[in-house]
């Protein structure tokens, strides 16, 4: 084995007391076996990934069980004992490549370091980078971290991993920082690699269908417990554990809930026609991103139903949005809310339209002034348009929480005090407030954890069918937009390269681009299995 | 080292029976502050010293003014707390007469320096632009000029006494202020729910008036009490050097510059007052400190 | 890289020349008679001159011009090096100045560096530090040092190393062992100053999942301290030098008052005594033109030593992804 982990306590100290974050818990690794870990956040895959590195923050303790590692245990082991483990034993490749790589050291360096830890000749840096898959191996070494794009510091972090020539690679979250094909591509080649070295590869995931995708064997954990282990074909066919099951069935199938096909598209409520936008060059700001334009975009959104955008970062499927709700201004084109244009006007003529178009953005964390309770940020659009007095306005919002399932107690609140999926529920009620015909959704499930994601969808399409609300839903995920839109456009470099019921695009896809987003969703062995 | 990936994401919420809101929040708050020893004290000192500028007869019975050559030049004593100087003036009763002058100068700087600050900053970060281009080049360039030198020339114009040089530290501090201010209101600016108050029809001094200045008052808060410190310390120096109000008023820094001959024979007369006012500022530098740790 | 330079330089000279303006509107704007200032600082009363008298000295100072003729005769002098003429010491003020800068850029200068050694070692051991109480006590030390007044530990030093111990003269610019106090008092400022910012800035540098990349590859704590975390660390606090050196120029007023060294600073506190204005208009300028110049020297060094900021051509793209066959 090269982990054998028995009974492990694992806690955080925090204001002198000891908070469990991982409790008794059992995992092996057995040479060349790839081992997932799925949790969500919480669930305590992350410190126990920690833990067998020797990586605990400092106020992390392991209170009871032992860890061993490539026989040597490291419960309560010191830092000289860890040290020796970490690179040539164990590696690791980290959750975010943008944030991986020390920004001014060059890349070559950074291999080096590794590789002069082993004791070997600075020219296996070269070696490492080729197999990590990075085209241009001498030319790159020379570079700097920021000269990289996100996908090829990806295979850097994997080169570093793989120049200790360690006998596991712990994978922390490989799939929630970029773009999805270009994450399945490394995937598969990180896959390949270990398989042809040997290398045991454990996965920390909080995604089912990637571990049930690439791993032997899966672990699913729950508030520090492991719940249930398995191979994956054991874990989806014959699942022990509701929270399993339920992780399996939040799996996104690319089944469309809705089949549109063959109805007649209600009126529109949204129109978007031939709109362009181009930043600035001297804006900075965005300018440097330089992709984010669009080029002649035309959507539709029908009444009371919902029209998603989806496409990968940068594809402008955000910039529409901005747009459409009249907060950026297009450069050219048009764009119809409910029959009036709203491009070219200024923000006091927009401002009776706000009333009809509403947002819900992306991150519940920033959504909700931090100063303003509960009750507050809820009715403030209705201050802003003087709608009511006191009386009625908590009322209102009293309502509204009822809506969003949350009870009124929580109206006090700060939302401090709330949960991610508890304050996305609020970001809800608050677009209602004004009894909008359309909310714009930009982004809004994808900080949450899979249940909770769950939830907010299921809340979103009862209140479209009691409302008859109409959705603008901008995702990069086409497992939520399947489960959620009617009809959808994909969109790639300012474009849209696809448009049409989801039911079509989904099943039948015209475009290779949407073709490769459908092949990079991970979840085919759900998928046969279910 | 704190590196490693956290694994605390907050998905657990209060529960829904716990009492939570605005209320609760203060008082976990202030709870917390009641815990930390070090604080308290601290706050309880500048408090000893902010009423003591303005009662100071509460503190001793002693007159600032009366001479007992008799007593001159005693060593800090039972009955002399900081001894006496070289004319029997009991000098703990002349640093306690000595604060109202320096804590009122302070309060003036610190007021200037506020309004303008703040001012400046607000204007800057939230008009953007061009007048947000041009504040901050100006702001630049008082930055240029070192601050104690900047407060010199202006007392050089306006004269000695308290006001004066009240009115140069104030000046010299602005800059400071204005920064953080515009820094804070720029990050406030672009967050979410700025956007989501402006989507849900939020005219623009509403959203400046509820939402962005009172999420960038916190640093600037800290930042105050900060430059309290920076305050007293700057007004100390100019009056030390000779700047301040006229004799027999006796500023900290007036007392200090006048121990200074005799630092031989009786160097409490210097360096008490001076680690009284090294304490005052020690004392409001770990309150900034805590409530930074506090509003983080 | 030249349109940086040239563009950071330009920037450099118009800031000094604000600040010389802003100075001189002080000074000869903001006083209700500039007149009595001036010859009060040449030690003339206003009431005893007769008429004719007075304008003579009106001419003499040059405020019988307007106030933009007054102010052009200025900057153009000080384009040429020259100050004008001291009000009270009737000789010129480059000459004033000349003479005593010297002994100040001795002291900033070896304040300057004596707190870029002690100010970073400090933060390095604080962040550093295993063993909490230490690091603890450690990051709280530059608090300490920022609260005492300059005068104070000024003050205490004399006391106790010169009247105490006699280890050091407690007056004086007469060779090396006079400087060591006024340095130390100077430095106490200003390494808190910098280690404070040091602190911050490494600990946020140590949460960077960069260091745990590097700490994962098996290197050890302190080659992850020195090799990745101090110099991300040391980058953002480099903005600071400047004011660090204009830290230590506006120290030297009281240092060396309190020292009696003979030095600009000393030259200022006497000149604003005296209300001699066209000396403390040449000591702000002087002051002005080291911290510009120093900004510069960082804003100029600055890319050489981040390698995120480069000037040579917009700014630095990310290379597309490149697809590989696997």
């Amino acid at each position: 084995m090269i982990v054998d982990i028995k009974g492990l306590d694992v806690g955080y100290l925090r204001h002198r007391r000891v908070q469990p974050a991982v409790a008794g818990l059992d995992l092996t690794v057995a040479p060349a076996e790839v081992v997932a870990i799925v949790g969500e956040s919480g669930s305590g895959k992350t410190t126990t990934a920690n833990a067998i590195i020797g990586l605990l923050p400092a106020n992390g303790r392991i209170t009871a069980g032992s860890a061993v590692v490539d026989g040597i245990e490291t419960a309560g082991a010191n830092e000289r004992t860890l040290r020796r483990l970490r690179g040539s034993v164990v590696g690791l490749i980290p959750q975010d490549p943008m944030v991986g790589l020390n920004p001014t050291k060059r890349v070559g360096a950074q291999i080096a370091e590794a590789v002069r830890l082993r004791g070997g000749s600075p020219d296996e840096v070269f070696e490492h980078l080729a197999e990590a898959g990075v085209p241009d191996p001498e030319l790159r070494a020379r570079q700097y971290p920021h000269e990289l794009s996100g996908g090829l510091r990806q295979r850097v972090l994997i080169a570093i991993a793989l120049a200790g020539k360690p006998k596991l690679i712990i994978a922390d979250e490989p799939t929630s920082a970029l773009d999805v094909t270009v994450q399945k591509r490394i995937l598969d080649h990180l896959g390949g690699l270990v398989r042809e070295q040997g290398i045991s590869l454990l996965i920390i995931t909080h995604d089912l269908a990637v571990a049930a995708d690439r791993a032997d064997r899966i672990v699913v954990m729950q508030n520090g417990r492991k719940i249930e282990e398995g191979d994956p074909a054991t874990i989806l066919g014959t699942p022990r554990e509701t929270y399993t099951r339920r992780l399996i069935a939040a799996v996104p199938r690319l089944a469309p809930r809705f089949d549109v096909r063959d109805q007649k598209p209600p009126e529109p409520i949204l129109t978007l026609t031939d709109v362009s936008k181009t930043f600035a060059v001297s804006d900075l700001r965005r300018g440097a991103r330089g992709f984010n334009a669009l080029d002649k975009v035309s959507v539709t959104v029908p009444r009371g139903q919902t029209h998603a955008l989806v496409g990968e970062s940068g594809c402008g499927k955000t910039t529409t949005l901005r747009i459409a709700l009249g907060l950026e201004t297009a450069t050219s084109g048009s764009v119809k809310l409910d029959g009036d244009e709203i491009v070219g006007r200024s923000w006091n003529r927009l401002r009776p339209l706000r009333r009809k178009a509403q947002l819900v953005h992306q991150d519940p964390f920033a959504t909700l002034d931090p100063k303003f309770t509960i009750a507050q940020s809820i009715t403030e659009p209705l201050v802003s348009f003087r709608i009511g007095n006191r009386r009625t306005r908590l009322e209102r919002a009293r309502e509204l929480l009822d809506q969003v399932a949350l009870p009124a107690s929580y109206l006090d609140r700060l939302p401090s005090e709330l949960s991610g999926g508890q304050r996305q529920r609020v970001a809800i009620a608050r677009a209602l407030a004004l009894r909008p015909d359309l909310i714009m959704l930009d982004e809004p499930v994808s900080a949450l954890d899979v249940l909770v994601q769950e939830q907010i969808l299921q809340l979103l399409a009862d209140l479209q069918a009691a409302l008859g609300l109409s959705y603008l839903f901008v995702s990069h995920d086409l497992g939520v937009v399947a489960e959620l839109a009617h009809t959808v456009s994909v969109m790639s470099h300012g474009r849209v390269v696809e448009q049409g019921p989801v039911a079509e695009v989904f099943t039948d896809p015209k475009s290779a681009y949407t073709r490769e987003l459908i092949d990079a969703i991970p979840g085919r062995r759900v998928a046969d299995a279910v | 080292m704190s590196t490693a990936v956290a694994d605390v994401v907050v998905e657990d919420a209060l529960p829904a029976d716990e009492p939570g809101g605005r209320r609760a929040n203060l008082a976990a708050n202030l709870v917390q502050l009641a815990r930390k020893p070090v604080f308290l004290l601290a706050g309880l000192y500048v408090l000893f010293v902010v009423v003591s500028a303005f009662r100071p007869k509460l503190f001793t019975a002693q007159d600032p003014y009366e001479t007992h050559p008799e007593a001159a030049a005693q060593a800090p004593g039972v009955h002399h707390l900081f001894g006496t100087d070289i004319y029997g003036r009991d000098l703990w009763t002349r640093v306690l007469y000595g604060s109202p002058l320096t804590i009122k100068a302070t309060l003036i700087a610190l007021a200037i320096a506020l309004v303008a600050g703040l001012g400046l900053g607000i204007v800057a970060g939230f008009f953007g632009g061009i007048v947000d281009a041009v504040l901050m080049r100006g702001i630049d360039v008082l930055l240029a000029i070192p601050g104690l030198l900047l407060a010199l020339s202006i007392v050089t114009a306006l004269g000695y006494g308290t006001v004066p040089v009240a009115v140069a530290v104030g000046v010299a501090i602005v800059p400071g202020f204005a920064r953080t201010t515009r820094a804070e209101v720029l990050r406030v600016k672009t967050l979410p729910y700025v956007e989501a108050a402006r989507a849900g029809g939020a005219s623009w001094g509403r959203v400046l008036l509820r939402h962005i200045l009172p999420n960038s008052w916190g640093p600037v808060a800290v930042l105050a009490v900060l430059d309290a410190g920076v305050a007293i310390i700057a007004i100390a120096s100019l009056s030390f050097l000779g700047f301040g109000a006229a004799p027999p008023a006796a500023e900290w820094g007036t007392l200090i510059a006048d121990g200074r001959n005799y630092l031989v024979t009786a160097w409490w007369l210097s360096l008490l007052p001076g680690l009284f006012v090294a304490l005052l500022v020690l004392g409001l530098n770990h309150i900034s400190k805590t409530l930074q740790e506090l509003t983080r | 890289m030249t349109r940086y330079i040239v563009g950071r330089v330009i920037q450099a000279v118009a800031v000094l020349w604000a600040a010389f303006t802003l100075t001189f509107a002080i000074l000869y704007l903001l006083p209700s008679d500039p007149m009595e200032l001036q010859l009060a600082a040449a030690g003339v009363q206003e009431d005893s001159l007769t008429p004719d008298q007075l304008a003579a000295m009106k001419q003499r100072f040059g405020l019988d011009q307007s106030i933009w003729a007054q102010y052009w005769h200025h900057l153009t002098g000080v384009l040429h090096g020259d100050f004008g003429t001291s009000l009270s010491q009737q000789v010129p003020v480059s000459d004033l100045i000349t003479a005593r800068i010297g002994g100040t850029l001795t002291l900033s200068v070896s304040a300057a560096l004596l707190s870029l050694v002690a100010g970073s070692t400090l933060a390095y051991l604080a962040t550093f530090a295993r063993w909490n109480p230490l690091r603890v006590f450690l990051t709280r030390v530059p608090a300490l040092g920022a609260s005492f007044p300059q005068f104070f530990v000024a003050l205490f030093l004399i006391q106790f190393f010169s009247f105490q111990l006699g280890w050091f003269p407690a007056t004086g610019n007469q060779g090396g062992k006079s400087l060591v106090m006024p340095v130390v008092t100077i430095s106490v400022l200003t390494s808190s100053v910098l280690a404070q910012v040091l602190i911050k800035s490494f600990d946020e540098t140590l949460s960077q999942p960069y260091i745990a990349t590097a700490r994962a590859k098996g290197l050890s704590r302190s080659a992850v301290h020195l090799k990745h975390a101090f110099r991300n660390a040391a980058l953002p606090a480099m903005t600071i030098l400047g004011v660090l050196v204009g830290l230590t120029v506006t120290s030297s007023i009281v240092v060396e008052t309190v020292f009696t060294r003979e030095g600009v600073g000393k030259l200022a506190q006497e000149s604003v005594l005296s209300q001699d204005v066209p000396v403390v208009l040449a000591v702000v300028t002087v002051a002005a033109a080291m911290f510009v110049l120093v900004n510069l020297i960082v804003d100029l060094l600055y890319p050489l030593l981040d390698p995120r900021i480069s000037h040579t051509r917009g700014r630095v793209r990310p290379a597309p992804e490149v697809v590989t066959a696997t």
